[in-house]
């Protein structure tokens, strides 16, 4: 295992997981954004810039935040939330596309695509192009444009396209497949802002990079607040780019668990759930070899979860290699756990957090009752919950029945 | 190795001075039953060689018609075992007619490599477009294929630059597969102008036949391709027809009608 911080090879796998499988049309593209991705690393102007952007336009060092109240929940183990939910435009996503918006315009490319599930990665991305003059169109599962509507706004106020994708599951798989459809044909003016830690090779290490800031910073901010290290970090899986940029700077940390958190929807029993690295095996999805939810055959099952930013049937290749190193451990969260934990991190803290983010914040929940009042859990806060307010209204039943599209309004609400 | 019935009806074209008629179809369409007549028609109209598709729930290269097809396919309930079938039909039936499987990766990949080149080669295949396996990644898929006697053709985009070409046709056989535009499958109104240049750059790596794709829909397009290369690929105007026909046995007429239009514009160079 002494080699899990080495990875990817030069090929782009992490062990036996990442490479680059994609049709030719797109070969030339891929390795432009490899090469000048690898310029950029060696060009201190390009830091510098990025860096500048993360401080004044992103506003980071997002903070960390002691979590008393909620952690009494938790069995008493001391939870500490790192506020991605506090970055610009309301989550990690940022992060990445700014060193990618950095990028494009290096390349010479004047057009961003990018894919978006809860909308958090479209919403950053309009930003960046609003913020460098770009154009931009996102794409966009029709099933997403309708749960998460608040972001679909902001990202035409923002002057982007928004296109609902109404193929397969109408979900965020088939928004990347349409988004590959768009490169495909303008590959010479745009750049494909991809969103996680999935895609083809070099995308899962760029983005991987592009987010360990937050690992960064949130090493040093729980060494200075406790003075050691913590017991274990949590983070929330979709495609896995939160999860990779808080784990990364602790990989090499042997005492410190890795946990990721991914959707369970109404249960890893059922065939209703987005949990990839629990109940998937090894394929090749959007470019690259990792654990996909697949059938016999390997067509790609369609995922669910309550949260449009998990509801995906694959994950990022590096996941695939921490899982089978064993370096990380990945857990099941249904949506009900989820909600729950959403409304008490509201309640106990005045924090209204993320579906997404919510998952997280379930596993910490068990992960605590687990380890005893002792532990300390960091746990990402990967976004904030206001694009979350209609879901969340409709299954809590908190709107008065003639606004509420369910009449439903018992507080338990799930259902 | 190559597959000498693919390249004898390569070879046989050439010798006409004429362009080689390849056309698509996806397996299980219009349903699993219903593909075997569709390729008939296909063949009786006049192509020279058959792709089938198998079809994919992230067809990620298709644009709207095959997507159609794969999903009415899916839906239908096609396994991979039926597509191995439907090729075994076709070529039991039409033993001159080479029959390729045109296929994404993943579902190779799960069936197993190996298993994947012996089960097509026993159903008479003579071998497999793959246009999401790069040529980095084929190593392990050529060796079976080559085991078996398959061909493997590989697909040159206007956007690969020369060297790459290089690289490309030194790992194919059969016939190179040239993207005629930057984009996915469907009908186009405009085909020409990258193509004739792409094939004229993969022309200068390879002795390969160079077979052009994307786009083609019509007798006129077909000559003006079979104009610069070896072969004339035709898919979704085909889907499309089957697609439009009030019934399947008119939506055979349809692919035998197209087909045969085709056939005259691949012979008008
Ligand atoms: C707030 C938030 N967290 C997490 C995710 C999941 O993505 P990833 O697993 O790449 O972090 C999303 C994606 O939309 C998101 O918006």
């Amino acid at each position: 295992m002494s080699d899990v911080t080495s990875v990817p090879d030069a090929r782009g796998y992490f062990g036996a997981y990442g490479g680059r499988f994609i049709p030719e049309a797109l070969v030339a593209a891929v390795e432009q954004v490899a090469d000048e991705y690898e310029k950029a690393k060696a060009d201190p102007a390009f830091a510098a810039e990025l860096n500048a952007l993360l401080k004044d336009y992103t506003g980071r060092p997002s903070p960390l935040t002691d979590v008393r109240r909620f952690s009494a929940e938790a069995g008493g183990a001391r939870i500490l939330l790192k506020r991605e939910d506090l970055n610009h435009t309301g989550s990690h996503k940022i992060n990445n596309v700014l060193g990618q918006a950095l990028l494009t315009r290096r390349m010479g490319k004047n057009r961003l695509i990018a894919e978006t599930g809860a909308g958090q990665h479209g919403v950053a991305t309009a930003t960046a192009a609003a913020l460098f003059g770009m154009e931009c169109t996102i794409y966009m599962g029709e099933v997403d444009t309708r749960r998460q509507a608040l972001n679909v706004a902001r990202m035409r106020m923002l002057g982007a396209e928004v296109v609902p994708v109404t193929s397969g599951s109408r979900t965020l798989k088939d928004a990347i497949n349409e988004a590959f459809r768009d490169w495909v044909a303008n590959v010479d003016s745009t750049h494909y802002l991809f969103g996680t830690v999935a895609g083809p090779h070099p995308f899962p290490m760029m983005v991987r990079d592009f987010h360990r800031v937050i690992g960064q910073e949130a090493r040093a901010q729980v060494l200075d607040r406790t003075g050691k290290l913590p017991d274990a970090v949590v983070a929330c899986v979709g495609g896995g780019s939160n999860a990779m940029g808080v784990f990364y700077d602790f990989i090499p940390d042997a005492g410190v668990r890795l946990i990721g958190i991914e959707a369970a929807g109404e249960g890893v029993e059922t065939p209703r759930h987005a949990a990839t690295l629990t109940k998937g095996d090894p394929g090749v999805l959007h470019g690259s070899r990792t654990y996909v939810l697949q059938d016999e055959d390997g067509q790609t099952i369609e995922s669910h979860s309550i949260s449009a930013g998990l509801d995906y049937p694959g994950v990022g290749p590096e996941h695939s290699f921490l899982k089978d190193t064993g370096r990380a451990e990945y857990r099941p969260c249904t949506d009900a756990d989820a909600m729950n934990a959403l409304r008490l991190l509201s309640r106990t803290e005045g924090i209204i957090p993320a579906i997404e983010s919510s998952h997280a914040l379930a596993g910490a929940l068990e992960l605590g009752r687990e380890l005893g009042p002792d532990a300390v859990i960091l746990v990402n806060l990967s976004g904030r919950g206001d694009k979350d307010m209609h879901t969340a209204a409709e299954y809590f039943g908190l709107l008065d029945t003639d606004n509420a599209s369910d009449s439903d309004n018992a507080s338990g609400g799930a259902k | 190795m190559t597959n000498a019935l693919l390249d004898q009806t390569l070879a046989a074209a050439r010798a006409e001075n004429r362009a080689a008629l390849i056309g698509y179809l996806p397996a299980g369409f219009p349903s699993v039953a219903g593909a075997v007549p569709t390729v008939q028609a296909l063949i009786d109209g006049g192509a020279d060689v058959v792709e089938i598709g198998l079809p994919h729930s992230d067809p990620v290269l298709d644009g709207p018609t095959i997507q159609t097809a794969d999903d009415i396919a899916l839906r239908g309930g096609v396994r991979t075992k039926d597509v191995l079938e439907t090729i075994r039909t076709i070529t039991a039936a039409n033993p001159t007619v080479p029959v390729l499987c045109m296929t994404y990766w993943n579902p190779v990949d799960h069936y197993g490599q190996a298993r994947f080149a012996a089960d097509l080669a026993a159903a008479g295949g003579a071998g497999c477009i793959l246009p999401d396996l790069p040529v980095e990644e084929a190593d392990e898929w050529l060796a079976a294929a080559a085991e078996h006697g398959l061909a493997t053709v590989f697909v040159v985009a206007p956007s690969s630059r020369d060297e790459r070409l290089a690289t490309i046709t030194a790992k194919g056989t059969g016939f190179v597969y040239a993207a005629a535009v930057m984009g996915v499958t469907g009908t186009r109104t405009q085909v020409g102008e990258l193509a004739e240049d792409l094939v004229a750059r993969t022309r200068a790596t390879t002795e390969l036949p160079v077979c052009v794709g994307l786009g083609v829909s019509d007798a006129v397009q077909a000559a003006e391709v079979a104009a610069f290369a070896d072969g004339v690929i035709v898919g979704s105007a085909f889907v499309q027809r089957m697609l439009d026909a009030a019934s399947e046995e008119a939506g055979h007429a349809a692919v035998r009608e197209l087909a045969a239009e085709l056939a005259q514009g691949v012979r008008k160079r």
